[in-house]
């Protein structure tokens, strides 16, 4: 029974777009925390009562950042077409996803990293200054390495998201474990494919998690 | 020399500007212990913040060793922090550094001095501190206590000549406390650190402090050595901290004194006169006849000085008054 139901799949090709979900969320990932962490830094500082207070700058960044977040990621995939191939030539495969993945993933890292810097102690903050340190010298100094495992936790939730982005990317002809679900899984009803890849799919995050809890504890000093 | 010349500062708040110290003049010599009480909200953090201009005054001047740093820029004011020292009341250590990282963060911050310096003033403040043996510890893993010491060391790291301490006992339980203020008066004698206290416990004054500025409502309400205002203290500020650190109740008192006979003097003896047999004398000659309705013998920093409320009937009083002057105790008559 069980091995009549897994002939039809199709093992090198589940392989294949397991690499592929991980080059995704991989990619996507490392350009996400590269444009979301200065972003976030940036909110954090021109927030009220902060280091570099302006609120002008704040409302700006603060705005095009909930924008990014409150369109439906599935709506931006599609909106993001025009960009992404202007950008590396072309909408499909791992390729073309990357692009609206960053752009979903980047903002939302950025939310996370403000959060995480507001829960350093002021305190600290203020020491800080008090021995005479720049502005730069309180951010890589004290801001950045105090807040390091909210960071740490803040890039596993959204490489967590990442993973579900890059499922979702598959509706629009981007590669990975999503595209094979949507398209034997539910195209051609093999519902074996389906659990297969869903299967991989949530060890994925189990590991992911289970990763970022462990960093998280070997840099909390707390 | 710290001289804060009709310094003042208010806060905007909600569009109005809210004063938070009135303008202040105030002096402290270098190598003194200069204590600042005052109820929360006195605007005790904020005159001691405008010291390393953590705060910019709304007006006045801030004059350190003859030099205004009131208008100085980014970079003459870092160098200005790094002479002047901090402590606080929740410490304010790094988690993510250990003991000996806290330590020898201000030296990195400066980046002027080397690794080999670096490693050799943070062994020489742990032993300093007391702490060798934590040094590769993280904050969290230590007492109160510890981490207040952590917090001195590194506060002297840079070897400021200005200490400022914003309630840096007020966590500690009294043991504790009295470890910390020794250590600090040890710094203060032996690099002859001015050291800038707020606190609001009357004792850490008695304790370590050379002189005392009383806060009320954004003012220094009265100020002066910490013998006088503490022996005789002029505002009812003032006189509230006094009494609480003494724990006398002031119902209490007036209560004794309804039911006590005769006049009501206060006795204040200072120095050597505290150890003297004098009341019986006194007695003797003026032929008044005495009862004690409260005393007691302490130390203020390091002058013994004792107090005593008595009651007086009969005989000569003006000779007792007289005696009592001779003998260089200051007399106050409460009734
Ligand atoms: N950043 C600020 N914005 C507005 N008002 C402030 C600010 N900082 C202090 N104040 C106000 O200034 C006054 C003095 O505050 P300050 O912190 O100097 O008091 P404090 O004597 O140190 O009190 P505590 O013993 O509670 O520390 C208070 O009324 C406070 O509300
Ligand atoms: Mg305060």
């Amino acid at each position: 029974m069980i091995e009549s139901l897994l002939t039809g799949v199709d093992w090198p090709q589940i392989g294949m777009a397991s690499w592929d979900t991980l080059i995704m969320v991989g990619v996507s990932l490392f350009f996400s925390v590269l444009l979301g962490l200065p972003a976030g830094v940036l909110l954090f500082l021109t927030g009220k009562g902060q280091l570099l207070e302006q609120p002008v700058a704040y409302a700006i960044l603060s705005f095009v950042v909930n924008v990014l977040r409150s369109i439906p990621f599935i709506i931006l995939l599609i909106v993001m077409i025009p960009v992404t191939v202007m950008l590396i030539g072309t909408s499909l495969g791992v390729a073309g996803a990357i692009p609206p993945l960053v752009a979903g993933g980047a903002p939302f890292f950025a939310r996370l990293v403000e959060t995480s810097m507001r829960e350093v102690d002021r305190g600290i903050i203020e020491a800080t200054r008090a021995m005479g340190a720049s502005v730069r010298q309180v951010i890589f100094g004290a801001l950045l390495p105090e807040a390091l495992p909210g960071l740490i936790a803040g890039i596993t939730v959204t490489a967590i998201t990442l993973v579900s982005y890059a499922a979702m990317s598959g509706v629009v002809g981007g590669g990975g474990l999503g595209d094979l679900a949507i398209r034997y899984g539910y195209q051609r009803f093999q519902t074996d494919v389906m659990i297969i890849t869903v299967s991989l799919l949530v060890v994925f995050v189990q590991l992911l998690q289970m990763l970022g809890d462990r960093l998280v504890l070997y840099f909390s000093h707390r | 020399m710290i001289e804060l010349i009709d310094v003042e500062k208010s806060y905007v708040v909600d569009g109005r500007a809210v004063p938070a110290l009135k303008p202040t003049r105030l002096e402290i010599a270098n190598g003194e212990v200069f204590g600042i009480v005052g109820h929360s909200g006195a605007g005790k953090s904020t005159l001691v913040r405008l010291i390393n201009r953590l705060e910019a005054p709304s007006g006045g001047r801030v004059v350190i060793d003859g030099e205004d740093v009131t208008g100085y820029g980014d970079e003459d004011l870092r160098a200005f922090r790094r002479k002047v020292g901090m402590i606080f009341q929740h410490f304010n250590l790094l988690f993510s550094k250990t003991v000996a990282d806290n330590i020898a963060f201000p030296m990195k911050l400066a980046g002027i001095y080397s690794r080999a310096e670096i490693r050799e003033r943070v062994d020489e403040l742990l032993q300093r501190v007391g702490l060798t043996d934590q040094a590769r510890k993280y904050p969290a893993q230590l007492s109160g206590g510890q981490k207040q010491r952590v917090g001195i060391a590194r506060a002297l790291a840079c070897r400021p000549s200005i200490l400022l301490c914003d309630e840096a006992t007020s966590a500690l339980d009294p043991q504790t406390t009295q470890s910390v203020l020794r250590l600090l008066a040890d710094i203060n004698r032996e690099l002859n650190l001015t050291i800038v206290l707020i606190t609001h416990e009357m004792d850490v004054v008695r304790r370590v402090c050379d002189r005392v500025a009383v806060m009320d409502a954004g003012e220094v309400v009265e100020s002066g050595p910490v013998t006088d205002v503490f022996l005789h203290p002029q505002h009812t500020t003032s006189r509230e901290f006094v009494f609480e650190s003494e724990q006398v109740d002031e119902d209490e008192m007036q209560e004794d004194f309804a039911r006590a006979r005769g006049r009501i003097l206060r006795l204040t003896f200072q120095g050597e006169s505290t150890y003297e047999p004098l009341l019986g004398s006194v007695a003797r000659e003026s032929g008044v006849d005495f009862s004690i309705l409260s005393g007691r013998i302490d130390r203020i920093k390091e002058t013994p000085y004792g107090q005593l409320t008595l009651s007086l009937v009969g005989g000569d009083l003006n000779a007792a008054l007289a005696a009592l002057d001779r003998a260089d105790v200051h007399v106050e008559v409460l009734r």
